[in-house]
């Protein structure tokens, strides 16, 4: 008899796996196929992308489209933009970041508690609520067209402050008495102690950084008007408007330079970015 | 303690407040000095274009002229009668509505099938998850020509059903839920991922209890997941729809808010306000109007967080 029931288990246990399976190969499916879309879109030649029923995979494979889609815009200087205002604001706004992570995790100050409060209001506020304003701002400044004017409003930080102070505060306090026996002033502190042991989240937090800067659209496209100072998101926008008129695909191409840094950093280190995300969206 | 010792502590602490110690003096720079960096740059381009855009709201300003005219509440009185606004918030709201109910119930059930020991795990999780870090502009522009009408991949799976082409970003009809179904798209894997993480926390024991008493899947899933998940639906049900009334890439490149602002949303009709046609007082409005939204659910999910959510 206990036989049966364990039969009759694993044929349930069999079904549901089965089951499970195949629902989540659909979802797989349903989310991969747009990316499959793009590459075999950007592989076909003129004529294979005018047919329905569309053909899966093109008969041959037409790299050149990269080629010609590489220059029917400056995407070598839309790179250089994007790497120089992705990379120069996730080192501002990591440090700022810490800075304020670790005053507010060790440094005594009688109006901290106020302070925090403040930082974290900040979290509240729409971005979309300062476009004008920051604008005006830049303006003023006369930074519109300019790196500092893509990178500078963008690297205050509030949710790194957060994420690294919890860190630092759950460093053992030993460690902290043992650096202030020391003679280690707060800076040192911060670079010796609390630093190198928050090295994980600190990767997380600088990868994060980088693909949303990578990935931002609208404060770049406000605060550039010439096409030189263009990000690639922002440049890929304009190549499919007016400015040219170009086939999908060597649009599908374009969009392809744009993706291929954030989806390396993505596969290489995936597992700890979504970890990161799940426990940092819980923990604050 | 004795009176007398009592006075000369309190004498001492206030001693200490005239007069700080030097490591409280020097801890006290030190504070300024850390935080320093980020709150100046908060204070600037955080908080005050939140004075500046209700002071703006009350001008009729084209952004470049150096007059700007003080027009009182004109740009409130043109927002809310105009046809274009109540258009607009409503897509936004229905826009918000579908995403989040239908992405948070895709997600829950995808998070529910993922969460045991099955073979490719983690590829599956990796691939449903990737939208999140892909550049929205370049999801907009493979969506745009899976939406073409006559070459366009979903045409592939339509036709079977014997459903006619159809013209998803030209038209009235189809626009927002195009835009809808790529914001559907693009957030599942996010959903999925914090679901996972919440049914993690969810102790194993309380199934154990459950399978002695002979519950079945479907109560076990209504009786304990569900309730012991609120705390992560409510926050993905809250931060969700404060993110997508704040939708921009994807409406922006693929229906430019059209065909007749179709699937125009509030953030976008602010974008042509502000930088296409320099209406710079009626834009402040409108985001101040997004501001007062924003904070409004804010506020409302902070007091009934604890009443809706069993921990």
């Amino acid at each position: 008899m206990s036989r049966g029931i364990i039969g009759r288990k694993n044929a349930n246990w069999f079904i549901g796996r089965t089951v499970t399976h195949l629902i989540l190969i659909v979802a797989t499916l349903v989310i991969g196929l747009p990316f499959f879309w793009m590459l075999t879109t950007a592989l076909k030649s003129p004529v294979e992308v005018a047919i329905f029923p569309p053909i899966w995979w093109p008969e041959t494979i037409r790299w050149d489209n990269f080629v010609t889609a590489w220059k029917t815009a400056p995407f070598g200087r839309f790179y250089i933009n994007s790497i120089i205002t992705a990379v120069s604001g996730v080192i501002l706004e990591v440090s700022i970041a810490a800075l304020s992570a670790y005053a507010f995790a060790r440094i005594k100050f009688k109006y901290r508690n106020f302070f925090f409060m403040v930082m974290l209001a900040a979290m509240m506020i729409p971005g979309q609520i300062a476009l004008i304003p920051n604008y005006v701002i830049l303006s003023k400044l006369k930074w519109i067209n300019t790196y500092q004017g893509i990178v500078i409003p963008h690297v205050s930080s509030v949710f790194g402050a957060f994420l690294l102070r919890q860190y630092f505060l759950s460093v053992p306090e030993s460690l902290y008495d043992a650096a202030e026996i020391d003679g280690l002033g707060h800076t040192k502190t911060m670079f010796y102690v609390a630093l190198p042991l928050a090295r994980p989240v600190l990767g997380t937090l600088v990868l994060y950084l980088f693909i949303s800067k990578w990935n931002s659209y609208l404060w770049p496209l406000i605060v550039t008007t010439k096409q030189h100072m263009r990000t690639l998101p922002v440049g890929l926008a304009m190549v499919r408007s007016a400015e040219y008129s170009i086939g999908p695909e060597h649009l599908m191409a374009a969009s392809i330079f744009v993706l291929v840094p954030v989806l390396i950093v993505y596969f290489i280190a995936q597992k700890q970015l979504i970890e990161g995300i799940a426990a940092g969206a819980v923990k604050g | 303690m004795s009176k007398r010792q009592l006075d000369s502590v309190k004498r001492l602490s206030l001693g200490e407040r005239r007069l700080m110690s030097p490591r409280a003096k020097r801890d006290m720079w030190a504070f300024i000095g850390f935080t320093a960096p980020n709150f100046i740059l908060l204070g600037i381009f955080v908080f005050w274009p939140i004075v500046y855009s209700l002071f703006l709201s009350f001008f009729k300003w084209n952004m470049i002229a150096p007059k700007k005219t003080f027009i009182g509440f004109q740009n409130y009185h043109t927002m809310f009668t105009d046809p274009v606004f109540w258009q607009v918030t409503k897509n936004t709201l229905i826009l918000a509505f579908f995403t989040v109910v239908v992405k948070l119930a895709i997600a829950l059930g995808l998070a529910l099938a993922m969460n045991k020991h099955i073979r490719g795990r983690s590829v599956y999780r990796a691939i449903i998850f990737s939208p999140t870090f892909t550049t929205s502009v370049a999801i907009a522009m493979v969506w745009s020509w899976i939406f073409e009408p006559t070459f366009g991949l979903l045409r592939v799976f339509m036709k079977p059903f014997g459903i006619p082409p159809i013209d998803w970003l030209e038209s009235v009809t189809h626009s927002l839920p195009a835009v809808i179904i790529v914001l559907i798209w693009s957030g599942i894997g996010y959903d999925m991922v914090l679901f996972l993480a919440g049914l993690k926390n969810i102790s194993l024991e309380i199934y154990d209890a459950a399978l002695v008493d002979g519950v079945s899947p479907w109560q076990n899933f209504w009786y304990i997941t569900f309730p012991l998940l609120s705390p992560t639906t409510f926050f993905l049900t809250i931060t969700g729809f404060i993110g997508a009334l704040k939708a921009f890439d994807i409406v922006a490149i693929m229906t430019d808010g059209g065909p007749l602002n179709s699937s125009n949303v509030i953030v976008h009709f602010l974008y042509q306000n502000a930088f296409q046609w320099f209406k710079t007082g009626y834009a402040s409005a409108l985001a101040l109007i997004l501001f007062i939204i924003i904070m409004a659910i804010t506020l409302v999910q902070n007091r009934l967080s604890s009443r809706w959510v069993h921990y």
